[in-house]
C-alpha cells in the first residue's frame, strides 16, 4: 500500500508526459504551438549551458527574496497574531496588498531600483510574504481559550505565553506556509525577469519565445517547475524534522 | 475552618451588563470552607462554568463581592489549578514537560525554576506515579489515551500545590469506566492534600461520589437553587455508589434538576 503511494507521483508525472507526447504526435501539433516533451528535453540538453547559468541565477534570486519573506513574514506574523488590535488593524492591509497583481508593481520597482536583480528579489519577497504572515498569525490567534485560562490563572506573563505556547503552536502553520511560499517565490522572480530583466529564466524564455524557439521556452518551464518541486520537497523534510509532533506519530514520525 | 471562597449576590453578564442580555449568573451566593470539596450541578449552559471564571478572577462579575482567602478577587488569582473537559496538553512536550509547565510560568515559581529543576522533576514524577502514569513520563500526549491525558492534565493542575482546584467537567469526555476510575484517583489526591475543590459537572453520581456539598444551579440566568451536604463516609468506593443512601442522594438531586429544567 505504502509503495503504491510512493510510486504514484512518479507514475502520474510520467503518464502526463506520455499523454502530452502522444497528443502532439497524433494531431501533428506544430512545434511552435506546443512542442513535444521530447523536443523540450532535447532543447534543454542543447542549450544546457545557458539554461544552467540562468536557472542558477533565478534560483539564488528566489532564495534571497524567500529568505527576506521568511524573516519579515515570521516577525510580522508573530506581532499580528500576538495582539488582537494589531491583527484587526493590519489584516485588511495585508489582504489588499496581496490582491495587487505583482506584475503591476514590477515597473514601479524598476523605476526605483533599475532593471536587474533587486526588483526580482523584491517581487519574490512580496509574493511569498503573505502566506507566511497569515499562517503564523493564525497559529497564534487560535490558541485554545481553556489553555489561555490555565496560563492566566497561573499569573503567566504575556511573553511567557507567547514563547512557551504561542510560538511552538504556530510552528506547524509556519512550516506548512513555507512549502507554499517557496513555490510562489519562483513565480515572483520569473515575473520580474520576464517584465524587466536582463538575466534569469524569465528573461531566457522571453528571448526564446520572441525568436519562436518554443521548445526552449518549454525547457525553461520544466526547469522552473523542477526547482519548485525540489524546494517544496526540501521544506517537507524540514517540516517533518522540526514539527514532527504535529503529525501525530503517523507514518511521518 | 473559615470561609475560603465566598460569593455574595454575584451577577455576571458576558460582555458586561446590557439592556436585554440574560445574565450568565444571577445573585449567586455561596461559601466554601478551606479544604472542602464542592460540586455544582445543573443543566448545560446554566452558568456553572461562568461561576468558576468569576471565582478564578478570569472574568469580573458585574455586581456582588467575590472573596478568596479573605481577599476580594479583582484580577486572575495565581494559586489556582484548573482542568477542563479538554485536556489541552501541549503536543510538542512530553507528559513530564507538560506537567512542569505551571512551574515554568507561574508568578511564584518561574524565578527559581532552573535552580530547583531537579526538585521539581522529582515532584512531577511522584505526582504522575500517584495518578498511575509511571512509565509514561517521556511519552507524547498523542500516545496517551483520553483517560491518561486527563490524568496528566490533573497533575498539571496540581503540580504547583494550589490551594484551590477548579474543575470544569474534567471527566465528561471519557468513557464510563475510565471516568469512575478517575473519581477514585481524584478522591485519593484530595484526601492526601486537602486542597479546596470546586467541581462543575452534570453527572449527579460524580457529584455525590466526590463532593462534601452539592449546589444545584438553575438554568440561565444561573442561580443557586438548592444546596445539599453529602455526609457519606470516605473514602467512597464504587461499591458504595450502589448503597441506598448514595442512591437516595442522587435521586434527591435529580428531582431538583428536574424542577429546574421544567421551570
Amino acid at each position: 500500500m505504502i509503495s503504491k503511494i510512493k510510486l504514484a507521483p512518479w507514475l502520474a508525472t510520467i503518464g502526463l508526459f506520455v499523454f502530452w507526447e502522444v497528443v502532439c504526435r497524433l494531431f501533428s501539433v506544430p512545434e511552435f504551438i506546443l512542442p513535444t516533451p521530447s523536443a523540450s528535453i532535447a532543447a534543454m540538453i542543447e542549450y544546457w549551458p545557458a539554461i544552467w547559468q540562468n536557472a542558477f541565477y533565478t534560483f539564488w534570486v528566489t532564495m534571497v527574496g524567500f529568505a527576506l519573506a521568511v524573516i519579515f513574514g515570521l516577525a510580522l506574523g508573530l506581532v499580528t497574531g500576538a495582539s488582537a488590535v494589531v491583527y484587526s488593524a493590519i489584516y485588511p492591509l495585508l489582504v489588499g496588498f496581496n490582491s495587487i497583481p505583482k506584475v503591476a508593481i514590477v515597473p514601479v520597482l524598476v523605476v526605483w531600483f533599475g532593471i536587474g536583480t533587486i526588483p526580482a528579489i523584491l517581487t519574490a519577497f512580496t509574493i511569498s510574504f503573505f502566506p507566511i504572515v497569515v499562517n503564523v498569525a493564525t497559529g497564534l490567534a487560535t490558541l485554545e481559550p481553556e489553555l489561555k485560562d490555565v496560563l492566566r490563572s497561573l499569573g503567566a506573563r504575556k511573553i511567557d505565553i507567547l514563547l512557551k505556547v504561542g510560538v511552538p503552536r504556530s510552528m506547524p502553520y509556519f512550516f506548512a506556509s513555507l512549502k507554499v511560499a517557496v513555490t510562489l517565490a519562483f513565480v515572483g522572480t520569473v515575473i520580474s525577469e520576464t517584465v524587466a530583466g536582463n538575466a534569469g529564466m524569465g528573461h531566457l524564455m522571453l528571448t526564446a519565445s520572441s525568436s519562436f524557439r518554443v521548445p526552449l521556452v518549454f525547457a525553461g518551464l520544466l526547469v522552473i517547475a523542477a526547482m519548485g518541486v525540489g524546494m517544496y520537497v526540501v521544506f517537507v523534510l524540514v517540516e517533518r524534522r522540526f514539527v514532527g509532533w504535529a503529525f501525530r506519530g503517523g507514518d511521518n514520525g | 475552618m473559615t470561609a475560603f471562597v465566598e460569593l455574595e449576590q454575584v451577577t455576571m453578564t458576558y460582555g458586561g451588563p446590557g439592556i436585554d442580555t440574560v445574565p450568565a449568573v444571577a445573585d449567586a451566593s455561596l461559601t466554601i470552607k478551606q479544604g472542602e470539596f464542592v460540586a455544582m450541578v445543573g443543566p448545560s449552559g446554566c452558568g456553572k462554568s461562568s461561576l468558576l471564571k468569576i471565582v478564578s478572577g478570569l472574568m469580573p462579575a458585574d455586581k456582588g463581592i467575590t472573596r478568596v482567602a479573605g481577599e476580594p478577587v479583582t484580577r486572575p488569582l495565581t494559586m489556582v489549578g484548573m482542568a477542563f473537559q479538554n485536556a489541552t496538553l501541549l503536543p510538542w512536550r512530553t507528559t513530564l514537560e507538560n506537567v512542569l509547565l505551571p512551574l515554568e510560568v507561574s508568578r511564584t515559581h518561574r524565578g527559581s525554576f532552573r535552580r530547583k529543576k531537579a526538585e521539581h522533576l522529582e515532584t512531577a514524577r511522584a505526582l504522575l506515579k500517584t495518578v498511575g502514569l509511571e512509565g509514561y513520563e517521556d511519552h507524547a500526549p498523542y500516545e496517551l489515551s483520553g483517560g491518561m491525558q486527563q490524568r496528566a492534565s490533573l497533575c498539571r493542575a496540581l503540580i504547583h500545590a494550589p490551594d484551590l482546584l477548579l474543575l470544569d467537567e474534567p471527566f465528561a469526555a471519557l468513557d464510563a469506566f475510565t471516568r469512575e476510575e478517575l473519581w477514585g484517583v481524584l478522591q485519593d489526591l484530595w484526601m492526601q492534600r486537602k486542597f479546596t475543590v470546586i467541581l462543575v459537572t452534570h453527572d449527579l453520581r460524580e457529584a455525590v461520589y466526590l463532593a462534601d456539598r452539592v449546589y444545584v444551579v438553575s438554568k440561565r440566568p444561573g442561580r443557586i437553587v438548592y444546596e445539599r451536604p453529602i455526609p457519606l463516609a470516605r473514602p467512597r468506593t464504587l461499591e458504595s455508589t450502589f448503597d441506598q443512601d448514595f442512591v437516595d442522594l442522587v435521586h434527591k438531586l435529580r428531582d431538583h434538576i428536574g424542577e429546574v429544567r421544567a421551570s
